[in-house]
């Protein structure tokens, strides 16, 4: 039967203590640290990272799938497993897809592989997670981020399937919907003891009854949680031995890890499991998934890469609450639009812009807009008369313009002369655009053009004269 | 001084030209390198000095120096606005004609496709005076002033569009090789009014290059060498819309390159054979009509109507299919007009070619009209 071929884990290196978080809001803290993706990671790049460890030696070309799982996939909308299967080298034709919304993503992924892997084939399930509480929770010190990789097959495996089990049930505790940025989950003990603690039972006696074994008989259980308390409770009266039987969830040093948690608690199972354990993985979420493995001779001669406990060990922990906040882009930069401007440029061409003054040339009499240093009509040197420029004029050409991004399309650019000398050039607003005709009187406004570098700039527009 | 006779064009390349995603510009670059390194008969190590065009595509001579793996020699970047590429030309040529160099490559390119851009956005750098133009909605405000001014409308547009099309379907290398009709085009949606879309020159990515030398050295290169008779350069105000007075009927940056470039060769229009223009919209084809001087003034509209602009017709303008069809890659523009004139007056224009073409006008035009570039070329 197939099984698990190799393994691969990614824990990125910022780590965030939760008195850091408790102390910025005031809030009783959680203890420990968690793990915290850099900014320029992702739950894809912790996936890939992860999946690169996995494959090892092994050729990419030969995989027959590439699944992704997360909750937390960079695009709402564009697979994740194509950009893995790309980066590994993947042949064209491997299947990829990405398992999603649920946080049983990551051990549906695996049982989907066991399911459809044949013969010679080998499929790599990955997942990566960096799931947002909401600033201000304690639900933020919960989560922690990592990507785990397993690689599934039938020959040559490190650990055998020797069953699985699906329990689908549709259950509210913990989501986020399509508005929300940060996950919520009902308050009080509802989805610990109506969800997680009943799914989890039913999919560990669902797969150890189809096994024909009994609780005691497993060597290693590697049961997601969203905390370690939470597991004491669902597996109260289950007959585990927590000490002995149950790998320990990384609570104090990563937290949990969504997706991926699941598969982590199953690659550090293996770190240390001996030729003849009985393994058991289970995943939580709209329901429960389990699977129950025997390890084989090979794990003897596996290569592990990085373990976990090493990538635990390597870390810097970031200084402030607020790195954490720009790393997850919580605190938003304003917005400035690509437009033009600077304060420098406000006030040195004042006059012109605000009091619209231009230019009258003492030589030739031409009034300007602006005041250039040299007539544009004569080429006078001597400077130019500052003159105050009259807010009615006619409109000389003019167009509407539908390219222009606008929240009032179109933009009509208009050259207008000014009655009594002097042309400019201004956007016509307040009017209809049937109604523009060359020739028509039009007078000066005063508007916003637009708030390029985030400054209002203002200048004058035309609009139909009114009488 | 002028350069008449002095300098000689003795090979000419163009890669092809359109949506080129998949091609960089370093693909296109050496693709119309190489084409006229061959034309020209020479080896890349022969060039003792590049010129190269580019709006905003790069920013140093490396443009050229990095793909083609030409190191060591004197390159200069040259930006005039959509100008660039013939005033890299030009460049290319006064360094000849001044005797400094034998064998020079001018070489113009543009990748605007891959950052999913339309048109090129906005000019100027102040916050508020001359804000957000556009290159059509400049364009659109001559075309209205023109036709209050002679009572027509934007059916004389059309036709402009038409006859371009119809020519860039014999163009291999052109970015669209497809008839439109009339009435497609007066029914397509408004860019800038009365532009619409069959009124612009689309958005496009290519590169175009020309091996420039010594008129007395040219024909140990190749026996038909063709001549530079003219090239005259005019810059007038890139604010013409605060211009008093400005008429936009016309613009005079481009009657005064010709009228420089007509001096230069000793030539009037009518030893014009052919005419490559910059066609960016439909109305800028009928201005440059008048302004080159291939009819008066007022009468742009009808020299296109009339057919006398169209392969076969008194002086035809853009058998290439023009920036309307054949698209416009902003810095290679300018030489792409130097090889389609270089293909007729060597023959080679295939379907569109112009019977016995000896002396071509190439016309490339910059900003809001505000810088004109005309250089004449001829086979003898």
């Amino acid at each position: 039967m197939a099984g698990i071929v190799a393994y691969g884990t990614y824990i990125p290196t910022y780590r965030l203590p939760r008195d850091l978080m408790a102390k910025e809001w005031g809030l009783p803290s959680l203890g420990g640290e968690r793990t915290v993706a850099s900014f320029d990671e992702d739950s894809l790049t912790m996936a890939v990272n992860a999946s690169i460890d996995a494959l090892g030696n092994r050729d990419p070309r030969t995989l027959a799938g590439v699944f992704f799982a997360s909750t937390t996939s960079p695009y709402r909308e564009k697979q994740a497993a194509a950009t893995v299967a790309t980066v590994l080298d993947a042949n064209p034709a491997v299947r990829t897809m990405d398992f999603t919304d649920t946080l049983r993503a990551g051990t549906s992924a695996l049982l989907t592989a066991l399911d459809l892997v044949r013969g010679d084939q080998q499929i790599l399930v990955c997942a990566g997670d960096a799931r947002m509480g909401e600033p201000d929770s304690q639900q933020e010190q919960n989560y922690g981020d990592a990507g785990a990789a397993i690689v599934v097959g039938a020959d040559g495996v490190i650990a055998e399937a020797m069953g699985t089990y699906t329990l689908s049930q549709e259950f509210l505790g913990t989501w986020r919907t399509e508005e929300q940025d940060y996950l919520r989950s009902f308050p009080g003990a509802f989805e610990t003891k109506f969800g997680y603690n009943r799914f989890i039972a039913a999919a560990v006696q669902g797969v150890l009854q189809q096994c024909g074994l009994r609780p005691p008989d497993i060597t290693h259980a590697a049961i997601a949680a969203p905390s370690q308390r939470a597991l004491q409770a669902a597996l109260r009266g289950l007959g585990f031995d927590l000490k002995s039987q149950v790998q320990e969830t990384f609570w104090n040093t990563i937290g949990d890890a969504g997706t991926a948690q699941p598969l982590l608690l199953l690659a550090a199972v293996l770190e240390r499991a001996k030729p003849g354990d009985l393994v058991l993985v289970a995943g939580y979420g709209d329901g429960g998934d389990a699977a129950v493995f025997r390890v084989t001779d090979a794990i003897a001669g596996f290569p592990i890469v990085r373990s976990i406990y090493s990538q635990i060990e390597v870390k810097r922990t970031l200084p402030s609450y607020g790195k954490y906040a720009r790393f997850r882009k919580l605190l938003r930069k304003e917005y400035t639009t690509t437009d033009t401007s600077t304060p420098v440029v406000l006030l040195r061409d004042q006059k012109e812009i605000l009091s619209l003054h231009g230019g009258k040339c003492p030589q030739c009499g031409t009034v300007q807009f602006p005041l250039h240093r040299i007539c544009i009509e004569c080429g006078y040197r001597g400077g130019l008369e500052e003159v105050k420029l009259p807010r009615t004029g006619k409109l000389f050409t003019f167009t509407h313009d539908y390219l222009t991004e606008t929240p009032d399309p179109p933009t009509t650019h208009a050259v207008v002369d000014l009655d009594g000398g002097g042309r400019v050039y201004v956007q016509l607003t307040d009017c209809e655009p049937e109604q523009v005709e060359i020739g028509m009187p039009v007078e000066l406004t005063f508007r916003k053009y637009h708030e390029g570098a985030g400054i209002k700039n203002y200048f004058w527009k035309a609009r139909p004269l009114r009488k | 001084m002028n350069i008449r006779d002095k300098v000689a064009v003795i090979g000419v390349g163009c890669s092809k030209f359109g949506e080129n995603y998949d091609m960089s510009a370093e693909d296109m670059i050496v693709a119309a390198a190489s084409e006229a390194y061959a034309d020209a008969r020479i080896e890349p190590s022969q060039i003792q000095a590049a010129w190269v065009g580019t709006l905003s595509s790069a920013m140093a001579g490396n443009a050229l120096a990095d793909p083609l793996k030409l190191f060591n020699i004197p390159i200069t970047r040259v930006e005039n606005y959509c100008a660039s590429g013939m005033d890299a030309f030009r460049n290319a040529c006064m360094a000849v004609a001044a005797g400094m160099y034998d064998v020079v490559l001018a070489l113009g390119f543009e990748k605007l496709r891959d950052s999913g851009q339309r048109g090129l956005g906005t000019f100027g750098t102040h916050p508020v005076i001359g804000y957000g133009t556009t290159a059509p909605s400049l364009f659109a405000m001559a075309a209205n002033r023109y036709f209050a001014t002679y009572g027509i409308d934007k059916r004389a547009l059309a036709k402009v569009a038409v006859k371009n099309h119809h020519n860039g379907t014999m163009s291999p290398k052109a970015h669209f090789q497809m008839e439109v009709t009339e009435e497609q085009v007066l029914s397509a949606p408004l860019i800038c009014s009365p532009l619409g879309l069959f009124d612009c020159c689309p958005t496009t990515d290519g590169a175009a290059a020309v091996i420039v030398c010594r008129a007395d050295i040219a024909k140990s290169f190749r026996p038909d060498p063709l001549l530079v008779k003219g090239i005259g350069l005019a810059v007038t105000s890139g604010e013409p819309y605060l211009k008093p007075g400005f008429a936009y009927t016309g613009f005079p940056a481009t009657a005064q390159a010709a009228q420089s470039a007509y001096e230069q060769a000793g030539m009037t229009v009518k030893d014009i054979d052919l005419v490559e223009c910059h066609d960016c919209f439909t109305i800028t084809e009928i201005l440059n009509y008048e302004d080159l001087g291939l009819c008066k003034k007022g009468e742009g509209w009808r020299y296109v109507e009339e057919g006398r602009a169209s392969i076969g017709g008194e002086i035809p303008v853009n058998p290439s299919g023009g920036l309307k069809s054949f698209g416009h890659p902003i810095g290679a523009t300018g030489i792409r007009m130097i090889y389609e004139v270089a293909q007729h007056l060597w023959n080679k224009a295939g379907a569109r070619q112009v019977k016995n073409a000896e002396v071509g006008l190439a016309h490339n035009l910059g900003g809001p009209g505000s810088i004109g570039c005309v250089t004449i070329l001829a086979s003898s």
